[in-house]
């Protein structure tokens, strides 16, 4: 009897879980399905089967955007996330082996800076930042997109990396010390071989925080020819209308796939990265 | 007297030499990219200027910006309320749907990996442009939501309202929006709750307590440190949402100014007007704002917040 009750309970658990989770998929699953029904029956289909099912939107929508396509926005959007993840784990981790690993002056007080600066409204710098950069020629190039974050401007990923290396065991320095190791040798030999995992979940987080940016490449990126997949796609919605809602439920589609795929391979890192450091989103 | 100074600078700089040269690049970064620009914007928002007016030069006119918001700009007024509306209905609702369905993850089901990662999707597709656009399709007059409301209620679509297009539920579906994208703070949750030990539950049990006592007087005492973190982190990126209400109001805050946003109005003022000193303002009483919130909600956390093990 008191297994019986347990079952059924453990079965009203898993309804409840997998329905609300279902509603919650629905407008995905919805666009996915979508992008594959001829245009003329997308508007308040609310099924999920399609009745007739068609390639004619991915053809359409991939022309993209003013004789631009969306082959190019990709190619722009993976080279801004391949360089911005190089430059944030090369800075980051720099800046978190002197705070994790290392005693100098001022550190307590430039620490308390860092973790400051990560609650930080970006707003407060927006306009200096667009001024500084539009004096240098750059409004128009990636430039004001990837070179702050060779200066590790993310300094959530600081923290992050500051943590992992702090639970790091100390005998490896001191063994490597004793055996004539400098600070830097450390670095390279001892801290950057272990702290994969974190390395990992800061590439990550910066290649989806970078993909899905959209305020940045809107202030800078103003010829359609460096268009972005965010930017792509919005001037493509813009230009299509109501007319061709096909196309842009197929490219809206096309444009998730790196982060399903990165999410789907890589979720361990995403849950320890949340959960041990409490990422935003 | 001078060669004990010599080594004492010479030592300062063996000490020091290293860990800067590791810090150099974040402190540029912080120099050049934080900390001027922020004086920077702190004195533009003192001043009159306009960058698309060649040759102009930023014109000193004290707090003038800041009495302009309040007193001759009704959009800045209507970008607060709308802003704080959305800030004050968001985030609690969020918080609240993640704290469920952490609580009914908690217990020992399977597939639960399988499942939080299901929960998880909005949050992680959420920001990005392509469900804004997906949203306002769905939510169109005669779109998908209208026509599963008319397939339950009978309701002829053609009389259900677009909710993108009306001023009256426009903000609505953008903290619909939001508050599906719970994923982050249920992970952050579940993190939290594994950590209070079954021995309270028990304890509670024997003492008679039904699920709601255990509830309210056991999972929220012992996780509000959590709803705490979860709730100024919540709180600080609500305040500064813009990609989706960018995108859903077609940049402009459409229908009549219902979701003209905060940083919408900002980005505007900045970037399309070119009143670089008025949009400057706007960004300082923006930190200013989410400093005081973080501020009261941290002072006032003391009565609610716990600590200790247990009571």
């Amino acid at each position: 009897m008191k297994k019986r009750t347990r079952i059924i309970k453990s079965v009203v658990t898993h309804l409840l879980i997998i329905s609300l989770g279902l509603v919650m998929l629905y407008p995905v699953l919805w666009m996915v399905v979508s992008s594959f029904k001829p245009n003329n029956l997308i508007f308040s289909d609310t099924s999920l089967i399609p009745k007739a099912v068609t390639l004619e939107n991915y053809v359409k929508g991939w022309q993209g955007y003013s004789g631009i396509s969306f082959g190019r926005f990709f190619m722009n959007s993976l080279v801004i996330c391949l360089v911005s993840i190089v430059f944030t784990v090369a800075s980051c981790t720099a800046a978190a082996y002197a705070f994790g690993r290392l005693e100098f002056t001022l550190k307590p007080l430039w620490f308390g800076i860092m973790m400051l600066s990560i609650m930080l409204p970006s707003h407060a710098t927006t306009i200096p930042r667009y001024i500084l950069f539009d004096s240098f020629n750059w409004v128009g190039t990636y430039l004001p997109i990837i070179m702050p974050k060779l200066l590790a401007v993310d300094s959530f990923f600081v923290f992050l990396l500051v943590q992992f290396i702090r639970g790091l065991p100390k005998d490896l320095d001191e063994a490597a010390t004793i055996d004539g190791c400098g600070r830097i040798g450390i670095f390279f030999k001892i801290i950057i071989p272990l702290i994969g995992p974190a390395v990992v979940t800061t590439a990550l987080f910066t290649f989806l925080w970078t993909w899905d940016d959209f305020f940045n490449q809107l202030l800078y990126l103003t010829k359609p020819s460096t268009y972005t997949v965010s930017l792509g796609l919005r001037s493509f919605v813009d230009a299509s209308g109501e007319s061709n809602w096909g196309s842009v439920l197929a490219m809206s589609t096309v444009a998730m796939v790196p982060c399903f795929v990165l999410f789907f391979t890589l979720q361990k890192y995403f849950v320890q990265g949340i959960a041990t450091s409490g990422i935003k989103g | 007297m001078s060669s004990s100074r010599t080594i004492n600078i010479k030592k300062f700089f063996k000490r020091n030499s290293v860990p800067y040269l590791f810090l150099l690049p974040w402190l540029i970064g912080f120099l050049v990219l934080t900390a001027y620009p922020m004086f920077m914007s702190l004195y533009l928002s003192l001043t009159d200027y306009n960058i698309s007016k060649y040759l102009s030069e930023a014109k000193f006119i004290g707090l003038g910006n800041y009495i302009t918001m309040f007193t001759d700009d009704p959009k800045f007024i209507k970008s607060l309320q709308v802003t704080f509306t959305y800030v004050f209905v968001s985030v609690p609702l969020k918080l609240a749907f993640a704290l469920i369905v952490a609580v009914i993850m908690n217990q020992k089901i399977r597939f639960v990996s399988f499942y939080r990662a299901v929960y998880y999707i909005p949050t992680l597709l959420g920001g990005s442009v392509a469900i804004a656009v997906l949203w306002k399709k769905l939510f169109s007059k005669g779109g998908v939501i209208n026509g599963i409301i008319a397939a339950i209620t009978g309701i002829d679509i053609k009389l259900i309202p677009g909710w993108i297009s009306s001023p009256k539920y426009a903000l609505w579906t953008l903290v619909l929006l939001t508050v599906w994208q719970f994923g982050s703070s249920m992970i952050i949750f579940l993190a939290g709750l594994k950590q209070i030990p079954a021995e309270y539950y028990e304890a509670g049990s024997i003492d008679g307590a039904n699920k709601r006592q255990l509830f309210f007087h056991i999972t929220v005492p012992s996780l509000s440190p959590v709803i705490l973190f979860n709730l100024v982190m919540q709180m600080i990126t609500a305040f500064q949402a813009f990609t989706q209400a960018y995108i859903i109001s077609g940049g402009k805050g459409d229908p009549i100014n219902s979701t003209l946003f905060y940083t919408l109005h900002l980005y505007n003022q900045g970037f399309y007007y070119k009143e670089m000193g008025y949009a400057s303002a706007m960004a300082w009483l923006l930190l200013i704002i989410i400093s005081a919130f973080t501020a009261i909600v941290l002072k006032t956390s003391g009565n609610w917040v716990n600590y200790g093990s247990g009571q």
